[in-house]
């Protein structure tokens, strides 16, 4: 983190993942931020519009400074990032936040599970581990999306199919006439995944209900809570634990997450109107 | 199809809906398997007719699917290895619901099922934990389904 005012960046180019996502691949224009780790996020502000925290979805090997971040459609500020365009300057404020601890995870097996656009903060987490493939053991990617069209970074999962040393699990809700994949939500390959829990670690993103189904059945394996990790989204304001815009119960997710051991999350996901 | 070898109790003892039979039982419920391969578009079964067999799906693929009119054949729902595919025989009217299609070159574990409902109906101490274990499958499987029926990737745009 390099204080709290925004540095400028250029998007460098836009790329549409979906019809309402959208990866901006962002050069800094002067100095650049640290490097992140993968699952934390930054704060992009639309100048004029307003300011959002978006998880980093590029390389974390990546040295040049740039940075990439996949952003949906579903608010005023980020209709205005989705709609901007190669040369157009935006603020950007970061990283933030702890992220998966990929390098905590060095030794274990990854079962790394995303739903819908929960793919783009865990992108970074295969990244980094097929980087360094030794340091791991099985990596298995499990991604669900509504339907075919759906699917974030289609080139990449493409290319991920074939990559040795990486397991990759595609499943859609709903198929199009030329999907010849799985259908089923994103616990049923899951369900009949094997894994050894003794050196296992989780690494689940998505809609809140999908997180904790999959939890579930990761615990009925008997992976303990502690080897699941969830990506929580909260409104996150100020990004550096100040604000309490994002509390969860004890926790403020822009401090303290937006990674979180299920063991502490399970509890609070359990709590209405927490 | 490659009929044998048959699969044997012990493999049956660490798969569900067999894993809560004696062993004896379990050696019983053997002697009703059979390995059998599906190449790539291979019907398995269609709906309406009557539901006879039972798969435990070792590699490949199943598609669950149905005629809808105008859409040609809609999957519903994809089975993989480890799943077991069929159970409308062990349910009156023993008619299949959906069409299954094996997506990709199938082998798996076939039940005469025939046996298997005799086998169940004479021995409420083999038919009980029998039935309890399908129980389970269908109902995590309905759990799933549910799950996708929150629709939970959905736009917040669309809501």
């Amino acid at each position: 983190m390099t204080g709290n005012l925004p540095l400028l960046y250029k998007v460098a180019s836009s790329h549409a993942e979906t019809q309402d996502s959208f990866s901006l691949r962002l050069e800094p224009i002067g100095a650049a931020l640290p490097a992140f780790e993968p699952g934390q996020f930054t704060m992009l502000y639309k100048i004029g519009v307003g300011e959002i925290a978006i998880s980093v979805s590029g390389d974390p090997t990546t040295r040049d400074g740039s940075l990439t971040q996949t952003i949906r459609d579903v608010g005023a500020v980020s209709r205005a990032l989705t709609a901007t365009r190669a040369g157009d300057v935006i603020g950007v404020r970061g990283p933030y936040g702890h992220g998966w601890g990929l390098d905590q995870a060095a030794g274990h097996d990854l079962v790394i599970i995303a739903g819908g656009v929960g793919l783009a903060p865990l992108r970074p987490v295969v990244l980094g581990a097929l980087a360094r493939r030794h340091d791991f053991g099985r990596i298995v990617l499990i991604a669900g999306a509504r339907t075919p069209g759906e699917f974030l970074f289609t080139e990449q999962l493409a290319a991920w199919a074939d990559e040795p040393g990486l397991e990759v699990q595609l499943t859609v809700d709903q198929p199009a006439t030329a999907w010849d994949g799985q259908v089923g939500f994103v616990t049923e390959p899951l369900s009949t995944l094997e894994i050894d829990v003794r050196r296992t670690i989780a690494f689940v993103c998505g809609p809140e209900p999908m997180m904790r189904f999959c939890a579930n059945v990761l615990l009925a394996k008997g992976l303990p809570a502690r080897s699941i990790k969830i990506s929580l989204e909260r409104n996150m304001q100020c990004g550096v634990g100040l604000c309490g815009h994002c509390q969860l119960g004890p926790l403020l997710i822009c401090r303290d997450g937006p990674v979180i051991d299920y063991e502490c999350a399970a509890q609070l996901l359990a709590t209405r109107e927490l | 199809m490659g009929p044998v070898p048959m699969a044997s109790a012990d493999q049956l003892a660490r798969i569900r809906p067999f894993d809560r039979l004696t062993p004896a039982h379990q050696s019983l419920i053997a002697t009703t398997a059979r390995d059998v391969n599906f190449p790539e578009g291979a019907t398995i079964f269609s709906d309406g007719q009557p539901a006879v067999g039972c798969w435990l799906i070792r590699a490949g693929h199943v598609a669950l699917g149905t005629e809808v009119p105008g859409r040609g054949q809609v999957v519903v729902q994809t089975l993989g290895p480890g799943e077991v595919l069929g159970w409308s025989w062990l349910v009156p009217p023993y008619h299949w619901h959906f069409t299954a299609v094996a997506s990709t070159e199938v082998s798996a574990v076939e039940f005469d099922t025939a046996r298997l409902r005799a086998l169940a109906d004479s021995d409420p101490a083999l038919g009980y934990p029998l039935s309890l274990g399908f129980f389970e499958i269908v109902v995590a499987r309905l759990q799933h389904t549910r799950s996708r029926l929150l629709d939970l990737y959905g736009s917040p745009r669309d809501r």
